[in-house]
Order: structure tokens, then C-alpha cells, then sequence
């Protein structure tokens, strides 16, 4: 500290910018007033209030400001509100072109809504930029007040100073009393309150509950730790989120696991409450729907065995087996594979029979599996069929080429080659659902559909989230916090003597009713008046 | 099983309401038969009280009960989790009660409460089965520590009204005494609301529109209340003859969205009419009909009264609403948080009371303006409760 420090005559060396002595409670900017004292912060000499010249002190001085603060939350408030008028893109039909979409459904507001970029709000420069301003203000405004503070309450002594007493909002004196055992009694009656007692000249201090003035400080830096760890998330390899959609049967990689894990989907679940359930008939008859009950995939957990070769497939260990259902996620190694989605009965397997068109007779059955087809497919005596070509999810271009749009089986379509004795360099066919077509001619020979085997798919979602910890942290720093500071409050009582009377002043930082309780039991134990609450209209605001 | 819980919260209805009236008579009665002030107040203030714990007690009865019946905690519709909300408010009140005892608090508190009870009971209420989502402990917690919060928090709302009714100046009409009848008006509103659609429920009205959506699909949609406004373009089908008297807004395209402005437009003129009713008996603003009863009161008790509130409910807001809710929506929906209109404005509440909790510590917002911030919290937690769930849909969305 460069600039000059105030010292108090009871001896105490103040820190520059100190409005109430730390040590005796002297006030120190001497104006005579009768008003009572601002006790917040006990007067302590915070930055902001001291130093008012360079532009750090003004950023300073700015974000320390409780009303910038409230300013910052309730901008955030607001501009959470608009983000609820219509939904958020990410909430929106996947299908659905969010430019077409707004003005589609809502009209005009939509559109404007759009165009001003409230789809996306919670994700918008602005909006994080509030964020950060939010935590920027959170920690200078503490700074500014939790190392004052401090020292003042640390540095406070017994006896105070007359007009430190006067000025309190519960004061009050009392006289013709026997001192020494009035101070007795009321000590005992203190201490039967919990509070403790320090002694200095006759005169006493009691105090309880100082901890809780540090409960908003202790809050606030769990609130930084939270923001922190939401930033943290925007770090590789702090956070994954994958899609991974297994059929039944189907064993995979789990994505994020670098391959040391594989699952498999043995079968999936769907399950639907009964409608002639006794208990919830009415209910469903009111919504006239099928209400489900459980997702559920049958899931077993491997774990890789050794270094895989490439080119091979990998040999798995069993590790465990898994009902994965919504709410009871799998856990692996800071990994959660939740259920969040399924697909029923999608095509897995076509089986056909080789046909003569004349005679009918069947020459052999093949069974192709959709994702993975043979190329040749050898019936008996001879009779065999290669897959030219096939589209799992067959459309025709613009060409009218057949082509296919993904590699999900939606609409499988073949060209088929069948070979026959009579036709040694064979024939080809092109296959798909409720189609049969001959390109090169007409056929003595047919494939002939049979049937189609499905599986149910799942729709998991692969999730690590390392920054959980530090939020689950930063949420227990904060109720801490809250709690410290709500439910516990700060108490003092200052008993002096003065002459032949006896003075006693209170303080509480809030619940000034729960003291005052309190007086009134000390009071009537030891026979002092109860102090009166001087805070008239004006300054019970303050 | 399901009967005799739902007997315990008519009880229940009734005890809170005989309570209301004790809590009435300690205030009003003081002078009767000259008897001692003090003892009158604290006379009938403890049975005033006794009534409460007891109507609560009747209310954690069907509580139970019902849960016994469902096979979950009941706290998973419109109709359960407001009437729990109801009881999380009679405990809050009873909590506050015992710290301060002031019976003016019941006079205003228990009223409150009964008519978010009453509102419930509009809602269909016979036991739903859960959907995966809802099946984990966690919605228990989260649900019922919400609740409570919010209920604590709704006894600063209480507090508040008292604070205005006595304070607020009705010698003149000002901005203060507009709004605070703006205040009474959506009260008798919600009694409005309630009164028709029970009234009509009872006379088994139904009449049900056709209508095409914007993708041109065919939708019908019932109302249980005369048609005032009918779907954009929409045709009577069958059920009872009337109306409608004129179409919603082209824009208004929603599924229910012409029917619930329908509802709407029902509470608003019921509301009316009721308001006027009143004012035609007082012949005075309700603000100033009000104003002998709460001339004794302690104002700085009171305005002390609404921030313990807001001090009390405000941590148990954060834990159930935020943090509960954060660690249900990690294990049900794979994220802790995802900008849900339900979650958002739980957000808004809670960064509403913070901002609430900084304001005290600035001068010049104790008293009438904290009162009326006390208000408008009300107002967000029942936007959240009502308009959310009602009209924003998201994943939370009852109906
Ligand atoms: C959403 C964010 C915030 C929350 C939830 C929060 C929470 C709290 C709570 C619960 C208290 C205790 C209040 C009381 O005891 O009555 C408090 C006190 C305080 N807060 Fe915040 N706060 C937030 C943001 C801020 C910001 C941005 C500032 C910046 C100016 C700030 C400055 C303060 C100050 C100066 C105190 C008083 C400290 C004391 O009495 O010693 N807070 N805060």
C-alpha cells in the first residue's frame, strides 16, 4: 500500500480507504452524525472503494459493482427467457431445414427469430460472452470484499468505541444495576446461547456463527469451479458423444475406447404396458396410446484380448453381460454407453429359391445376409448364383442408373447371375422388393422370393464426460456455500462499561429477529434492559 | 386404495380450509367479547396451526396412499406434482409459522395453497403409468426437493401480499394499487378457472372439432368448455352444439393450441365477471377491503418474514430443481443439461432469486420493493408450472 494508512487512537494502524477502525470500531471519516454505522463489510477498505484512478481500477471498480452483478444475471435471465419462445434448433425434426422451418411454423416471429439467431442462442458468441462476464464479476467482486473483510473481522477487539456502540442499530444502556453481576449473568446467559465470549477490561464481546460470512465467498468460488468445468468440455478429449447403432447380434468397437472394447447387442428390448393393466386402464384409455415401459438392450461387455493383428478380427474376453435400459446406463472406465433410441424389425436377411419359370421346380435355397453378401452362392447340382451387384438401399439416379443411398439395408435390391446346367455363362436378374427384372433378355430362370428375416437395431449413445467431477465439485462447493451463509448467521453482542451504566450493542449481519430473540432471554437473565432497534424507516434499508 | 386416497386429500381440502378460517378469526376477532388481545391471537392461532398440521397430515395420507396404489411416487403428472406442490407450501408455511408465529401469514399462505391444490384437481388424475424416462430414484429426489423449494420459496409470495396489502397506499389510485388488483384479479381468475371447468365437467360437456394442421394432416381435438374460439378452419363433429363463436388466429397452429386459448379466454372472462361481482359488493378496491384487516401488522416482521423465505427456500430450490435435476438428466437423457424449456426456466428462477438475494444487500430494496419481487417470483415459478408444461412443449411437457 503506497498511499498513507489511518491510524485510530486507540492504536490500531488501519489500511488506506478504512471507513470503520478495525480494531475499536471508531468511525473513522469523523462527520458527528447520529446515523448508525454502514456495517457492511465492517467498513473494511475495499479496492474498489479506494482506488478510482486507472483504467484497472475502473474494470475493476466496474466488475465489482453488486449492481453491474445483478445487471449481468438479469440479462442472462432474459436472454434465457427468449431462448424458450419457440424451440431451439436442436430441438426441431432432424428432417427439417431450420431456414424453411421458423417461418413455416410460426410466421413472421419465426422467421425473425431465425434471422436474428435465437435458434441457437445458448451457444451464441453474446450469450457465452455473458457467461464470462458473469464469472469475471463473480471473482473480482469477491476479491474485492473477502480479504478486507477478513482482516476487520480478525482484527476486531472487545472494547469498543462509544460512538461505534451508539451507532449500532440494537443498542441500549442501562443503569443503578449492580454491574459485576449483571455482566455475570448476562455472560452465562450468552454462553448458554452458544456464543463465544471474549473479555477485555470488564467489557465483553460475544460472537457466534462468524463462519457463515464467508458462506457467499465460499458459493461463489463453487459457482467458478462450475463455470470452469462447462468451459473445459470445449477441450479435446475431455468430452465424447457418439451415436452407435447395434443389431442384434451385431458386436462393435465401442467408440472412444481405442478398440479395447467391444459390445454386443444380443437382443433388444421393447416392452409396452399392458392396456387391460387394472391399475392405469383409466389413464390409458383418456390418452388412447400405448404407453411404454421398458427399452431395454441385452448387452454383453468384451474386452480385448492381447494386441490385435491387423487384418484379423480380434480375440474377445467376455467381461460381462448387461441389460442396458434408459436411466441405468453401462459404465465402462469413465464411460457411459446409454439406450436413447431403436429401430424395430429392420430387414437383416432375404432368402430366395432358384426357380425354373416353366416347371417350377426349385433348384436350392440362399439365405443373403444384408450386410454382408456372399459373391457366390453354390446351390446343389451345379446350380449356382453370383451377386453382381448389390444396393442395400437401392434408388435410381438421375442417370436412371440403380445406385443406393446408404449402406443401411432400407430397400436391398441384387443383380443376380444364376447359373444352371443349361446355362453354363448364366443369367441375370434384377432383384428387389416386388420386383423382378430381365435386362438382357428373358430367363428360364427365376429367383424367388421366400422371406425376409429382421432384427431390432439400438440406438446407443457412447458418452465421456471428464469435467462431471469438477462440475459435481463446483455444485457441492456451492450448496456448501449457500447453506453456510443462509442457514447460519453472524452475531455479535458488545457489552461495555461506561461509567456507572452498562451499554450493550448487537449486530447481525441478517435475521435481526432471531437476535433479538435472543436479547430478550439474555436481557431477562441478568436484568440489563433489552436494547432498543434504532433503525428507523430510512435506514433499515441501507 | 386409490379411492381412500383420494377421500384424504378432500379431507385434507377441508381441514386446510377450517384452518384458514381459525387463522381468519385470530386476526379479525380480537375484539370479541373483550377479551385479551394477546391471548385471543395466541388462542386461536395455535388451533389455527393445529388445523394445518393436521390437514397436512390428512394430505400426506393420500400422498402415501396414492404412491401405495401407483406403485411410484406420486409426482409424475400435472395433477400429482401440483398438489404436491400445494404441500410442500402448507409445510413451508409451517415451518415459517413456528419461527414467527404470525397468524396473518395462514390467513394469506393457507388460501394460496388450497387454490393450487384446487387448480390441480382440474387436471385428470387417474394413475399413468411411468415411461422409462421417469422410472429412476432420481426423479423421486429431484421432483419432491423441487417442490419443496418452490413451495418455500412461495411463502415469500405470501408474505409479500400482506406486506403490499398494508403498505400499498389505497387512499389514491396509483400504479401500486392497479397492480395489486391486477394481483386479486388473476387470483379470482384461477377461482374462475377452476369453477367452470369443474362445473362443466360435472355436466359432461364435450364437443369435439375437425381441423387440418399446416402439413395438411387431419387432426380433431375436444373441448370440455363451450367453444368461444374453435380451430382455424376447424368443423364441428359431434358432442354438445355450441359455438364456436369465432376461429382462433391462423397462426396458432398447435395440436391444443385453440382449445387452451379457448381455456384461456374463459378463466379471463370468469375472472372478470368474479372481480366485478366483488367490487360491486365492497364497493372499494379488494386492495383497500383488505387493508383494516393487516393494520396491526409488524411490516418490518413481515418483510423479514418474506426474505427468510427466500433465504430458506432459495439453497433447497438449487439442490432439488438444478442439482438433482442435473445428475437425473446425466442417467435418463445422456447430458446433465440441455436448454429443455423446463430446465431453462428453472434457470430463470433460480437466477431470479439470486438476483432477488443481491438486491437486499443494496439499499432501497427492502420493504414495498422487495415485496413486489417476492410477487413477480411467484409469478416465474407459476409461468414454469403452467405455461411451460402447458404450452412450451419439451421433454418435461405433461400434456
Ligand atoms: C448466478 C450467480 C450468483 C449467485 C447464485 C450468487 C449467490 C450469492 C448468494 C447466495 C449470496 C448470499 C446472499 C445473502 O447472504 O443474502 C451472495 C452474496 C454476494 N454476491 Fe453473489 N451470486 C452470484 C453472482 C454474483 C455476482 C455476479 C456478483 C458480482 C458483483 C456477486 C456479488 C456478491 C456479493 C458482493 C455478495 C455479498 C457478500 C457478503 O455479504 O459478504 N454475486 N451471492
Amino acid at each position: 500500500m503506497d498511499k498513507k494508512q489511518i491510524s485510530c487512537e486507540c492504536g490500531h494502524v488501519n489500511p488506506y480507504g478504512t471507513q470503520i477502525c478495525e480494531s475499536c470500531g471508531k468511525p473513522l471519516h469523523e462527520d458527528d452524525s447520529k446515523k448508525l454505522l454502514n456495517m457492511r463489510y465492517e467498513g473494511s477498505a475495499r479496492r474498489s472503494q479506494t482506488y478510482k484512478k486507472t483504467p484497472i481500477d475502473k474494470v475493476w471498480n466496474f466488475f465489482s459493482s453488486v449492481k453491474v452483478g445483478i445487471w449481468i444475471i438479469i440479462l442472462l435471465l432474459v436472454a434465457s427467457a427468449i431462448g424458450t419462445i419457440f424451440p431451439q434448433e436442436m430441438y426441431i425434426p432432424p428432417q427439417a431445414d431450420p431456414t424453411e422451418y421458423y417461418k413455416e411454423q410460426y410466421g413472421f416471429l419465426g422467421q425473425l427469430y431465425y434471422q436474428l439467431g435465437f435458434h441457437n442462442l445458448y451457444g451464441s458468441w453474446w450469450f457465452m460472452l455473458l457467461i464470462a462476464a458473469l464469472g469475471l464479476s463473480l471473482i473480482i467482486a469477491s476479491l474485492d470484499r473477502f480479504v478486507p473483510l477478513y482482516r476487520s473481522l480478525k482484527k476486531q477487539r472487545v472494547t469498543r468505541h462509544e460512538s461505534f456502540m451508539k451507532r449500532q442499530r440494537i443498542f441500549g444502556v442501562t443503569s443503578g444495576v449492580n454491574e459485576d453481576k449483571a455482566i455475570d449473568k448476562a455472560k452465562e446467559a450468552i454462553k448458554k446461547k452458544g456464543y463465544n465470549v471474549r473479555e477485555e477490561d470488564g467489557n465483553l464481546l460475544a460472537e457466534k456463527n462468524r463462519f457463515s460470512r464467508w458462506g457467499p465467498y465460499v458459493n461463489h468460488v463453487g459457482l467458478i469451479i462450475f463455470l470452469i468445468g462447462g468451459m473445459l468440455r470445449f477441450f479435446p478429449g475431455m468430452y465424447l458423444d457418439e451415436v452407435m447403432w447395434l443389431r442384434e447380434g451385431q458386436t462393435e468397437a465401442i467408440p472412444g475406447t481405442e478398440g479395447s472394447y467391444y459390445l454386443k447387442n444380443e437382443d433388444f428390448i421393447l416392452e409396452m404396458y399392458d392396456e387391460n393393466d387394472e391399475q392405469f386402464k383409466e389413464a390409458m384409455e383418456r390418452v388412447n396410446k400405448v404407453i411404454p415401459k421398458n427399452y431395454q438392450t441385452d448387452a454383453v461387455l468384451y474386452k480385448q484380448k492381447g494386441e490385435r493383428v491387423a487384418g484379423q478380427d480380434p480375440e474377445l474376453e467376455k467381461v460381462k453381460k448387461y441389460p442396458i435400459q434408459v436411466n441405468k446406463p453401462l459404465k465402462i472406465d469413465g464411460l457411459g454407453v446409454y439406450q436413447v433410441d431403436y429401430k424395430l424389425n429392420e430387414l437383416q436377411a432375404m432368402t430366395f429359391k432358384l426357380e425354373n419359370k416353366d416347371s417350377g421346380k426349385t433348384f436350392g435355397e440362399m439365405t443373403v445376409d444384408l450386410y454382408n453378401p456372399k459373391e457366390v452362392y453354390e446351390l446343389k447340382d451345379g446350380y449356382r448364383v453370383e451377386v453382381m451387384n448389390y444396393f442395400p438401399d437401392f434408388e435410381f439416379n438421375d442417370k436412371d442408373e440403380p445406385t443406393t443411398k446408404s449402406k443401411i439395408p432400407n430397400n436391398p435390391a441384387f443383380i443376380f447371375k444364376m447359373f444352371s446346367p443349361e446355362h453354363p455363362d448364366g443369367e441375370v436378374a434384377f432383384v428387389a422388393i416386388r420386383q423382378n427384372l430381365e435386362p438382357l433378355g428373358e430367363n428360364e430362370y427365376k429367383m424367388s422370393f421366400q422371406n425376409v428375416e429382421t432384427k431390432d437395431v439400438s440406438g446407443l449413445v457412447v458418452k465421456k464426460d471428464n469435467t462431471l467431477w469438477i462440475l459435481a465439485f463446483g455444485g457441492a462447493i456451492f450448496m456448501i456455500g449457500v447453506v453456510m451463509g443462509m442457514y447460519w448467521n453472524h452475531r455479535r453482542i458488545w457489552i461495555r462499561r461506561m461509567d456507572n451504566e452498562i451499554w450493550m450493542a448487537g449486530h447481525a449481519n441478517k435475521n435481526w429477529h432471531g437476535l433479538k430473540r435472543e436479547l430478550q432471554t439474555i436481557t431477562e437473565a441478568s436484568g440489563l434492559n433489552m436494547p432498543e432497534d434504532q433503525a428507523d424507516e430510512d435506514e433499515k434499508k441501507s | 386404495m386409490a379411492q381412500l386416497s383420494s377421500n384424504l386429500l378432500y379431507i385434507a381440502f377441508f381441514i386446510y380450509f377450517a384452518g384458514t378460517i381459525v387463522f381468519a378469526i385470530s386476526v379479525l376477532g380480537k375484539k370479541w367479547r373483550k377479551r385479551d388481545e394477546e391471548t385471543h391471537e395466541k388462542r386461536w392461532g395455535r388451533i389455527g396451526f393445529g388445523l394445518s398440521l393436521i390437514g397436512f397430515l390428512f394430505q400426506l395420507g393420500y400422498f402415501f396412499t396414492r404412491w401405495n396404489a401407483a406403485g411410484h411416487v406420486p409426482v409424475s403428472n400435472m395433477f400429482e406434482f401440483t398438489t404436491f406442490f400445494g404441500m410442500m407450501m402448507v409445510f413451508a408455511f409451517l415451518i415459517i409459522y413456528l419461527i414467527y408465529k404470525t397468524n396473518i401469514l395462514g390467513v394469506v399462505a393457507m388460501p394460496v395453497a388450497m387454490l393450487v391444490i384446487a387448480y390441480a384437481s382440474v387436471f385428470p388424475s387417474e394413475i399413468e403409468p411411468l415411461i422409462p424416462a421417469l422410472q429412476s430414484n432420481w426423479l423421486k429426489i429431484h421432483v419432491t426437493t423441487a417442490a419443496l423449494g418452490e413451495g418455500i420459496l412461495a411463502i415469500s409470495f405470501a408474505a409479500g401480499l400482506i406486506y403490499l396489502l398494508k403498505e400499498v397506499n389505497q387512499s389514491t389510485s396509483s400504479k401500486n394499487t392497479f397492480w395489486l388488483e391486477f394481483v386479486m384479479y388473476v387470483i379470482l381468475a384461477t377461482i374462475a378457472f377452476v369453477i367452470i371447468s369443474m362445473s362443466f365437467k360435472a355436466a359432461g360437456f364435450e364437443s369435439t372439432y375437425q381441423f387440418s394442421d399446416p402439413n395438411g394432416q387431419e387432426l380433431t381435438v375436444t373441448y370440455t368448455l363451450p367453444a368461444i374460439v374453435g380451430p382455424d378452419g376447424g368443423e364441428y363433429v359431434s358432442g354438445s352444439e355450441f359455438g364456436p363463436l369465432f376461429d382462433a388466429p391462423s397462426w396458432m397452429r398447435g395440436e391444443n393450441a385453440a382449445r387452451k386459448l379457448n381455456t384461456l379466454i374463459w378463466s379471463a372472462l370468469g375472472g372478470l365477471v368474479l372481480y366485478g361481482l366483488v367490487r360491486l359488493i365492497l364497493r372499494k378496491r379488494i386492495g383497500a377491503f383488505f387493508q383494516p384487516m393487516v393494520k396491526n401488522v409488524n411490516s418490518d416482521l413481515v418483510d423479514e418474514i418474506g426474505y427468510r423465505s427466500v433465504a430458506i427456500g432459495f439453497p433447497v430450490f438449487t439442490l432439488g430443481a438444478l442439482i438433482f435435476a442435473m445428475i437425473w438428466a446425466q442417467a435418463a437423457w445422456t447430458r446433465f443439461w440441455g436448454w429443455d424449456p423446463k430446465e431453462v426456466w428453472a434457470l430463470i428462477t433460480w437466477l431470479f432469486y439470486a438476483a432477488y438475494l443481491h438486491l437486499r444487500l443494496s439499499r432501497g430494496w427492502h420493504g414495498k420493493k422487495s415485496a413486489w419481487l417476492a410477487v413477480i417470483g411467484f409469478v416465474i415459478i407459476m409461468l414454469n408450472l403452467v405455461v411451460v408444461n402447458l404450452v412450451i412443449s419439451g421433454l418435461h411437457s405433461y400434456a
